[in-house]
């Protein structure tokens, strides 16, 4: 087959892609789930305190929303309890993986699976379980700044490290073992071996791996929200409070900012695990 | 020349019960090309990696340089290898590949750029120092992964199966050229294989190994001509066996009598033989040749049979030739087209004489 015999081949095959009732069908879906997104960020520019009609373009909104102390209090709760997420959620999980890769022990495959089930859980189950478990074990409540935030850290990181820990396997899974060998070979010691030539091997997985951690920390809702108190709202949690008195385009401008700073780290991540794609078809 | 480098004494190594390399004894001499083949599973990358350090040794003891190396770990002997799969450092690029064991020995910068740019030009690499492997083809792959073993100045070089991965062209071109490496720096070289062409081509010494054990250590042309057992002779090149019982000795003289057809073979040579014995003569299908049946040489051994498939190579062709008697065997005969005509001797179907010197014989017991 040649170049242009196997364009025709591909163009029968996906050519319902031409078919009008094919369009409506993706246009129906595209707009079903962007419509309410698009709305949103279009009504945090409404110049009016009703959130039902358009009244006129302003950034006033988000001036107020910067401006609201209670906000602002809550992005940097939410900031701080991401990063510690992330930094955390990075070593265990990849300790984890290192661990499920490099060594073998009696019923590892119940170990394998038993990490990933905070995956599965449904999460208010897991807000539940955790809610009790920090009464039960008497958690204390009044600690300062940022320490009155590890509740809420500790659940994160639950949550995240296993998603660090895939990533890390599955990148672990493509390292060739030659290669330790080969750095063996020519003098490195273990410490060498792990820095030049595992560490860099990592390195894409680590950084997908973190931003993914970063970003389900920022974003959760439900477990979230059986471990906060009044000192220790997140920007979701804060949302949610300001949506129950009303619904104002300041509530819109928050959500856009926290759309914008997930769809930024996503599209990061996205583009990283592209390039090393690429690498390991090339390779 | 001839001053041993590395010496095996009894080692053994077992996955298991799986006895990988059973009691080695080994001698491998300073600045020698030394091969080693076998066929697959036969233990010879296992070997290779008790050299390396790889693997621990379950008994014996291996000394280089007339140092014990038994509990030297890799990274601390003078040896270094060549992967299959050439192992290189993907997120590297060429000079930082090829730098890497220069950078762990704590080698200072400039020093280690300029021995990595004199390695690079050795091996004919100079003005790709900044690609990335997977910007190379496979012959400059090959190159960077020598480059990066070589440049440690090791007293012995292990290669794996260096060339597996190359096509046909490439692999001629990088026989030479391994072979102009091996005498320009006069290093030891180790070159483990399943090619026996590539053994054959390159190595000034070779040890055939099959099922963990090494059956003979020769130069390439006497393995060739004197195996030293039945395995050796079948494993390098191609072979005729033909199924004999002694019948005679008269001095220095054996006469053998086949079992397919009761002709009778003479051997010259000193064996220890007895009479009855059951035994395999060899003869390769080169030293065969074709003969009208009223001019053959007394001193010449002969068997006539029916020419049933011929496969034309070209610069030769392979006649199989179909002995029938008292059991059917195969002999293949390759003439050699000296020259140059259209049409072979002999034709399928037709009977022919088959007759070989006495000395091109060699006697396996079985």
């Amino acid at each position: 087959m040649n170049q242009q015999q196997r364009k025709n081949c591909q163009n029968r095959i996906f050519n319902y892609f031409h078919q009008w009732w094919f369009r409506v069908i993706l246009c129906c879906t595209i707009v079903f789930l962007y419509a309410p997104i698009i709305v949103l960020v279009i009504f945090s520019f409404n110049d009016s305190r009703r959130n039902v009609t358009w009244h006129g373009f302003t950034f006033k909104y988000y001036e107020k929303a910067i401006h609201n102390n209670n906000l602002i209090e809550a992005f940097l709760n939410s900031l701080s309890i991401a990063f510690f997420n992330t930094v955390f959620s990075l070593i265990l999980g990849t300790l984890t993986a290192l661990l499920l890769w490099r060594f073998r022990f009696s019923y590892k495959s119940v170990y394998e699976g038993i990490i990933l089930v905070p995956i599965i859980i449904p999460e208010i189950c897991i807000g539940i379980a955790l809610l009790v478990f920090f009464n039960l074990c008497g958690w204390p409540n009044d600690l300062p700044w940022p320490l009155n935030l590890s509740k809420i850290t500790c659940a994160h990181i639950l949550f995240s490290f296993p998603f660090v820990a895939v990533i890390i396997r599955a990148r672990l899974a493509k390292f060739n073992l030659d290669q330790e060998e080969a750095a063996l070979d020519l003098g490195a010691n273990h410490k060498q071996i792990f820095k030049n030539v595992l560490f860099p091997h990592l390195k894409p997985a680590l950084i997908v791996s973190s931003l993914l951690a970063f970003t389900l920390s920022l974003d959760d809702f439900v477990i979230t929200f059986f471990m906060s108190g009044p000192e220790t709202t997140t920007v979701p949690i804060k949302i949610y409070s300001m949506v129950r008195f009303s619904v104002t385009p300041e509530v819109n401008a928050a959500s856009t900012i926290l759309l914008l700073i997930t769809i930024v780290l996503a599209a990061i991540a996205i583009w990283i695990q592209r390039g090393w794609a690429k690498e390991v078809e090339k390779s | 020349m001839n001053r041993s480098i590395l010496q095996l004494k009894g080692i053994s190594k077992n996955y298991g019960t799986l006895e990988a390399i059973k009691e080695i004894d080994l001698n491998i001499f300073e600045g020698e090309f030394f091969s080693i083949i076998g066929p697959s599973g036969c233990g010879k990358t296992t070997l290779l990696r008790v050299l390396a350090g790889f693997e621990i040794t379950d008994s014996g003891s291996l000394y280089i340089e007339n140092i014990n190396m038994q509990n030297v770990p890799p990274n601390k002997r003078p040896i270094n290898m060549v992967f299959q799969s050439y192992a290189l450092f993907p997120h590297m690029n060429v000079l930082d590949n090829v730098a890497f064991g220069l950078r762990v020995d704590g080698v200072a910068r400039g020093e280690q750029t300029q021995l990595v740019k004199s390695m690079l030009s050795l091996v004919k690499l100079s003005g790709l120092e900044n690609r990335l492997p997977h910007q190379l083809s496979g012959g400059q792959l090959q190159r960077v992964a020598l480059a990066r073993a070589l440049i440690k100045k090791p007293r012995v070089l292990l290669l794996d199966e260096p060339l597996s991965a190359l096509d046909a062209k490439l692999r001629n071109e990088m026989r030479q050229e391994l072979i102009r490496l091996q005498k320009s720096l006069g290093i030891t070289f180790i070159l483990v294989t399943h090619d026996q062409q590539e053994a054959l081509s390159m190595a000034d010494r070779i040890a055939v190994m099959n099922d963990g054990t090494i059956q003979q250590v020769a130069s390439p042309s006497y393995l060739y001509e004197f195996p030293s057992n039945k395995f050796v002779a079948d494993f390098i090149g191609s072979i005729n066996f033909i199924e004999c019982q002694l019948s005679e000795i008269d001095g220095d003289v054996f006469k053998f009598i086949t079992k397919i057809s009761k002709d009778a073979f003479t051997v010259e040579g000193n064996k220890s033989l007895r009479i009855g014995q059951d035994c395999w003569l060899g003869i390769r299908p080169e030293k065969i040749s074709f003969k009208d049946s009223y001019v053959v040489n007394p001193h010449h051994n002969k068997l006539s049979g029916v020419v049933t498939n011929i496969t034309y190579f070209g610069q030769a062709s392979m006649y199989h030739v179909e002995v029938t008697g008292e059991k059917t065997a195969t002999i293949n005969v390759m003439e050699n087209h000296s020259q140059r005509s259209s049409y072979t001797t002999n034709k399928v179907g037709d009977s022919v004489v088959l007759c070989w010197s006495t000395e091109s014989i060699s006697v396996f017991t079985s």
